[in-house]
């Protein structure tokens, strides 16, 4: 007789616990081929609220962190994704050889991204010889609590906007893939066993057009990163809601995400502060 | 009575030629406006000083049309030609130094001291720094070849006109934008001398454009199809106007926005030095400055002995007309702004905070205001919330260093902030947690062409000045 499987309950993500949707929802996810793989959460506008609170209260610890253990913590995430190889593999759906291969840029470019967290720092900031005697230095610092849209691919593309978004020490509140979200889900139990502070990364798996907007408009969100949404009038009215407490907004992009990433997704989400003292004797 | 008393020394206006009507600078000509023209008023004494066009929708076309048109050109200058226009602006600048200055304050209300040693020669300085960097953007760390974003609207406030200009113009124009720019529907003048600096300067027609006129003329200037980069200084409440426009475009946006900035003073601080910056910090320009220092946070145990020393210095700032070099305090801009300077000074006291003025004799006519302090002011008041943008401080205490952050922090905004302490280690400490885009420690309210200015939170997006400066205007 062969063993009936034990299967997983696919939950939210939200201040570091897998808490249920508090609406008490969920939503069928399937294969390409439309056989049923889970019941995903469907979150609500409570659930959006409740995960920027653990964002909001995640950041001072994240952002003061230094920037060699947040390196530290992104390569831990690679090391514990690479573990996981086999199972990301698996649930990407995707033949086996570009399954492992997605799963593989996803692992390196978490790699890549933890070195930039002690290094953006000397690429960004500036020493300014203003015209006076004055010790005038310019350094990047995080915006906030980063709102983002991840992209339909569910793993490398998932990656791909949240490691720049929380290398430099921004918090943040992802919905995942609407129709894929099941690996977004694996992937927090790896953010969740990668010492990775609770409420950094808080993953919402549901309807994009349900909750982006709740996101765009949510007073205590510094910025805002449609990259997944497909939907132009949505883009442009989360664009919009967006104005209301000037986010900084990263607009909609394509899904090809083997190029080189380049510094734009970690820019976008920092400001410049610049440090003036008179010198003296 | 102080021992001596200041004799007048007014600076000349015969150096300024002020025309009865102005019109639009467009395509390298001064042209007729088809809206309706407009006075502009010398706040000091509500005399008229010019009649100035208002630029209608079909006159921005016309300047986007002229700054389109020049775009291939100028931004296919090899950078050292480009360059070398920005260096002879700022020599035409230095040279006509005192021009400027004079009708800026006239048009401004802001004192000659001020525009002469302040506005005029950073402005001068701005063009010096970007007109640097336009045969070096490849060195700028965005690639081998970075590119202009095309035509830049730009609309700014009244406050630092020229300078504020220079803010605008000179990076973009290094960068190989053209630009189409709006000064402030209060203080046109300085800008319609630039036009004529840039003619001067033999810059070629339709790279600056400048069109005169209020809100109307600003949004058209924002919301036309064919302008690639909108930048803007001004309210919070305009930014998220145009912010919300500009959403969906495609366009480049950056914004400088309001302040409500925490100029923060801890027990160990050198007190004289600390009065003089808080002074600077909330007096100069007649606190007409987005990234004043409107919050005083002492901490609670020199709050007494700060005070008084506060009080006395108050005492010794001169209010008057502008032109005079010994003036510290010129006139409010307008009747607008002073309507809501008194608002807001009005609603401090209703709320429960004490209001304080040294005595000071206002002149008749014009637009004035006396330099004042609320005590006893809590965070709710909406004088410690909302930007008063006038010579009005509140001061608020504290009674550890988290605290202090805590507090400062306690605002949408975060364009600025000040502390004073002796202690090196608490410096760094407290810059690291205020969450501002300019931090001054030990001082307040320095500017200059190297060093980035831009705010956190809602005072805007963007950097201007320095090398992040350029960001705004290339396309990266």
């Amino acid at each position: 007789m062969s063993r009936l499987a034990v299967r997983k309950t696919y939950k939210l993500f939200i201040g570091g616990a897998f808490p249920r949707s508090e609406s008490g929802r969920s939503y069928p996810v399937t294969s390409p081929k439309g056989d049923f793989l889970a019941n995903a959460s469907r979150a609500s506008r409570k659930d959006a609220r409740d995960a920027v609170s653990a964002a909001r209260k995640a950041f001072p610890g994240w952002s003061g962190a230094t920037a060699y253990n947040r390196g530290q913590i992104l390569y831990r995430i690679a090391e514990m994704l690479e573990g996981r190889r086999a199972q990301f593999a698996d649930e990407l759906g995707l033949g086996k050889k570009a399954a492992l291969e997605s799963v593989d840029a996803a692992i390196d470019r978490l790699v890549w991204y933890a070195g930039w967290s002690d290094k953006i720092t000397s690429v960004r900031g500036t020493a300014n010889p203003v015209a006076g005697p004055y010790f005038n230095l310019s350094t990047p610092e995080p915006t906030g609590v980063v709102a983002v849209v991840a992209p339909a691919d569910p793993l490398l593309g998932l990656v791909s906007v949240v490691a720049p978004v929380i290398v430099t020490g921004n918090a943040c509140v992802v919905v995942a893939a609407e129709r894929t979200p099941l690996p977004a889900i694996t992937l927090a139990e790896v953010l969740a066993t990668s010492d990775l502070p609770g409420g950094v990364v808080n993953i919402l798996t549901g309807h994009q057009a349900e909750l982006a907007p709740w996101l765009a408009a949510h007073m205590d969100v510094n910025a805002l990163d449609l990259t997944g949404v497909t939907d132009a009038d949505l883009a442009l009215r989360c664009e919009q809601d967006a104005a209301e407490n000037l986010k900084r907004v990263l607009g909609p992009a394509g899904d090809d995400w083997s190029g080189d990433p380049g510094l734009g997704r970690m820019t976008a989400f920092l400001e410049t502060k610049t440090v003036w003292h008179p010198m003296g004797v | 009575m102080s021992m001596f008393e200041y004799a007048p020394a007014p600076e000349s206006r015969d150096v300024v030629d002020i025309k009865p009507s102005y019109g639009l600078f467009i395509g390298g000509e001064f042209t007729d406006g088809s809206g309706p023209s407009f006075k502009t008023v010398n706040p000091a004494t509500e005399e008229t000083l010019a009649e100035v066009a208002t630029a209608s929708s079909d006159d921005v076309d016309r300047a986007v049309q002229a700054a389109r048109k020049a775009f291939d050109a100028w931004s296919g200058l090899p950078g050292s030609e480009r360059a070398k226009y920005l260096f002879r602006i700022a020599r035409i600048i230095q040279e006509r130094a005192r021009e400027l200055a004079v009708l800026e304050s006239l048009d401004n209300g802001k004192p000659i001291r001020e525009s002469r040693d302040v506005d005029v020669p950073l402005v001068a300085a701005h063009f010096f720094y970007y007109a640097g960097w336009a045969d070096k953007l490849s060195h700028a760390g965005f690639g081998p070849d970075p590119r202009p974003l095309g035509v830049a609207g730009q609309v700014i406030p009244w406050n630092f006109p020229l300078l504020m200009l220079a803010w605008k113009i000179a990076p973009a124009l290094a960068c190989g934008n053209t630009v189409v720019l709006k000064p402030a529907e209060t203080t046109p003048l300085t800008a319609l001398l630039i036009a004529e600096i840039c003619q001067q300067a033999e810059l070629p027609p339709g790279v600056v454009n400048i069109v005169t006129g209020a809100g109307e003329t600003g949004a058209a200037v924002v919301a036309h199809p064919d302008v690639n980069k909108v930048a803007f200084t001004g309210s919070t409440d305009v930014g998220r106007l145009i912010a919300r426009t500009v959403a969906g475009s495609g366009k480049k946006l950056t914004l400088e926005l309001g302040g409500k900035a925490a100029n923060i003073v801890f027990e160990d601080a050198a007190l004289d030095q600390a009065v003089e910056g808080i002074v600077n910090g909330i007096f100069f320009n007649q606190g007409h400055v987005c990234c004043a220092g409107s919050r005083l946070l002492v901490q609670e145990s020199i709050q007494e002995e700060l005070l008084a020393a506060l009080k006395r210095r108050l005492a010794t700032l001169r209010l008057g007309d502008p032109l005079d070099k010994n003036t510290d305090i010129g006139a409010i801009n307008s009747a607008e702004q002073l309507a809501k300077i008194r608002q807001l000074s009005e609603a401090g006291e209703s709320e429960g905070a004490e209001r304080w003025s040294p005595a000071c004799e206002l002149p008749g006519r014009g637009y004035w205001f006396p330099p004042t302090l609320f005590t006893g002011v809590a965070q709710s008041h909406r004088i410690a919330r909302e930007e008063i943008f006038g010579p009005v401080l509140s001061i608020l205490t504290f009674r550890t260093p988290a605290e202090a952050v805590e507090k400062a922090n306690n605002t949408p905004y975060g364009l600025s902030a000040g502390i004073w302490t002796e202690k090196g280690s608490r410096i760094l400490w407290m810059a690291d947690k205020l969450r501002a885009g300019v931090v001054w420690a030990n001082t307040f309210n320095r500017f200059d062409p190297a060093s980035p200015f831009g705010g956190y939170k809602e005072s805007g997006y963007g950097r201007e000045g320095g090398l992040r400066g350029l960001e705004a205007y290339l396309d990266v």
